[in-house]
């Protein structure tokens, strides 16, 4: 038996492992339990959830890039009810902490759906997304603005108790600016970073692959980026960080970990190898074990710049 | 639905740059059905990083078969992998056809690869159904016969069997399909899809088309492969869950 303490802390939200599972890579985890044990997992993030069902962008929504692959699907989803009424009881069978992720076009929606879903005891906490870059209305309108960031962290607040997550995008160019008014408007904790806006050509066609012209792009390919954004957000504002971008393997966590992050979120490996998460579980417990790390919380944000 | 390392045991060239290959996967075998798919990671790189959809060619013993032209690195990767070199199938996934039913022709479309799932399609039905195949192709080159029996061809231009497209020829032989019983089944790009589709419900025969699309999990968590419904306009189908086989006159062409 190992005696290695694998919990993290998310502001006041306790995890037994730093492993979640990214919104919109496990739809409400009726298919990935097949491979992975939920139970294991620190949490699991719900697809985006908006008011009302959304029928998301026509085809191609997705196409791979160099190491990587970007997506369009337009935050299709089946809507807070129908959520609560279907997809719940599915999830109520499992001992691993939820967190909701909710999508909105205006500042009321995002108040709205969080107070509807707010009472359900077996969401543990929010996740805000103000970054997704593929809708028309909302998504990375907002995430580009400080001050829309700030506002929907404010009012969201004021209707939940739970933990609040805003999930920021790395479309800017001082990600920690976000953070701070996400923290100062009564975040509990930050996710980054969401998709990196991409785009890609069919040169004999000369039309983009995707039919919404850019996606989002995901996997190895964006690591760098989200660890230095990442370590940005680590440098200047004191909050924890939930580090999300092109996991592949426990090394990527071990690395989020030292770059600043409290947990981290697996993505496009998902898609790849649903049984990868519980891999990297043990594998993790293993290097800590060896490496005589007693508490895997230690390794947040222990980098050595100089 | 699994995940299995598979050895290749033998590669196949057919004319024309459409490769089998032969994988020793008995923990697939047992449970597939003809138009089943399978999601394969070609290797353990980053690079290409998503699994590839492949329909399952045919099933001999413990052996399955599978069936693709080199269209990019995942392919080209594939079909230069060692012998005994194992491949990561993820599968079986998706619907495959719908072989009960009230009907004694199968009558099969393929257009190009179209014709992949056929092989096992053909082996799982010939003990029970007649079965008439048309087959489609620009040239005579992109005509593949593999597995599959009582033949007829058509070819855009001329080079082999009928000049024209399958569904003309389909239209040549309506007289013939009036007077059996017959149930439609079909894979190939989608204009030939469309017009097979009209062709169908103009002669009130039924239809079963496998579909595709890119996606990347293969099984319902990356909602990349959306599929017009006829039923319900507010809500996609996915090709990987929903079908790849629909019933034609339940999805938009």
């Amino acid at each position: 038996m190992s005696n290695v303490d694998l919990t993290v802390q998310i502001g006041p939200l306790k995890l037994r492992n730093p492993i979640m599972l990214a919104s919109g890579t496990v739809g409400y985890g009726n298919e990935i339990s097949e491979f992975t044990d939920l139970n294991k997992l620190g949490a699991i993030v719900t697809k985006s959830l908006s008011l009302k069902p959304r029928k998301g962008n026509p085809p191609q929504r997705i196409t791979e890039t160099p190491a990587g692959m970007l997506n369009a699907i337009g935050l299709t989803n089946v809507g807070v009810e129908v959520f609560l009424k279907e997809k719940i009881p599915f999830l109520k069978k499992f001992d691993v902490p939820l967190i909701c992720n909710i999508a909105a076009g205006t500042i009321e929606e995002y108040v709205e759906c969080t107070k509807i879903l707010t009472d359900e005891e077996t969401i543990k906490a929010f996740e805000i997304n103000v970054s997704c870059p593929n809708v028309s209305e909302g998504g990375l309108e907002f995430g580009n603005d400080v001050r829309a960031v700030g506002r929907i962290t404010e009012k969201v607040r004021t209707v939940t108790s739970k933990p609040i997550i805003i999930k920021l995008s790395p479309n800017v160019s001082y990600i920690s600016n976000f953070a701070k008014a996400a923290k100062e408007n009564g975040a509990d904790a930050v996710s980054a970073i969401n998709t990196l806006v991409g785009t890609s050509f069919n040169i004999v066609t000369r039309k983009p692959k995707i039919k919404n012209i850019t996606g989002g792009l995901s996997g190895p390919a964006i690591k760098p980026v989200a660890l230095a954004k990442v370590l940005e957000i680590s440098r200047k504002v004191e909050i924890p960080i939930i580090g999300i971008g092109g996991i592949m393997e426990w090394k990527d966590v071990i690395e989020f970990m030292i770059a600043g992050s409290s947990a981290v979120q697996i993505g496009t490996l998902n898609f790849i190898d649903p049984s990868a998460p519980g891999k990297i579980i043990t594998q993790l417990e293993d290097y800590c074990s060896k490496a005589g790390i007693s508490k895997i919380s230690s390794l947040t944000a222990s980098y050595i710049l100089e | 639905m699994k995940i299995i390392d598979a050895p290749i045991k033998e590669h196949l060239e057919l004319d024309h740059n459409i490769y089998l290959l032969k994988v020793f996967a008995p923990e697939i075998t047992t449970i597939i059905k003809p138009g089943q798919f399978l999601n394969i990671r070609v290797s353990d790189n980053i690079f290409p990083l998503l699994r590839r959809p492949f329909s399952v060619c045919d099933v001999q013993g413990d052996n399955l078969y599978l069936m693709f032209n080199i269209m990019g690195q995942g392919t080209n990767i594939l079909a230069h992998k060692p012998l005994e070199s194992n491949i990561d199938i993820l599968g079986p996934l998706g619907n495959g056809f719908n072989l009960k039913g009230n009907y004694d022709t199968a009558v099969i479309v393929a257009g190009g690869l179209g014709a992949a799932p056929f092989p096992f399609f053909t082996r799982a039905v010939q003990d029970k159904k007649e079965i008439l195949t048309f087959i489609g192709g620009r040239t005579f080159h992109d005509v593949i016969k593999y597995g599959m029996k009582n033949i007829k061809v058509a070819t855009d231009d001329g080079s082999e069997g009928f000049k024209g497209n399958v569904v003309q020829l389909l239209n040549e032989n309506v007289a013939l399909f009036k007077s059996k019983n017959v149930k439609f089944f079909a894979c190939g790009p989608t204009p030939m899809l469309k017009a097979l589709k009209t062709f169908c419900i103009d002669n009130e025969f039924e239809c079963e088309a496998s579909t595709e699309c890119a996606m990347a999990c293969g099984f319902g968590i990356c909602q990349g492969c959306p599929i017009e419904s006829t039923q319900n306009p507010e809500k996609y189908l996915l090709v990987c869950k929903d079908g790849p086989v629909f019933n034609m006159k339940d999805i938009v062409i």
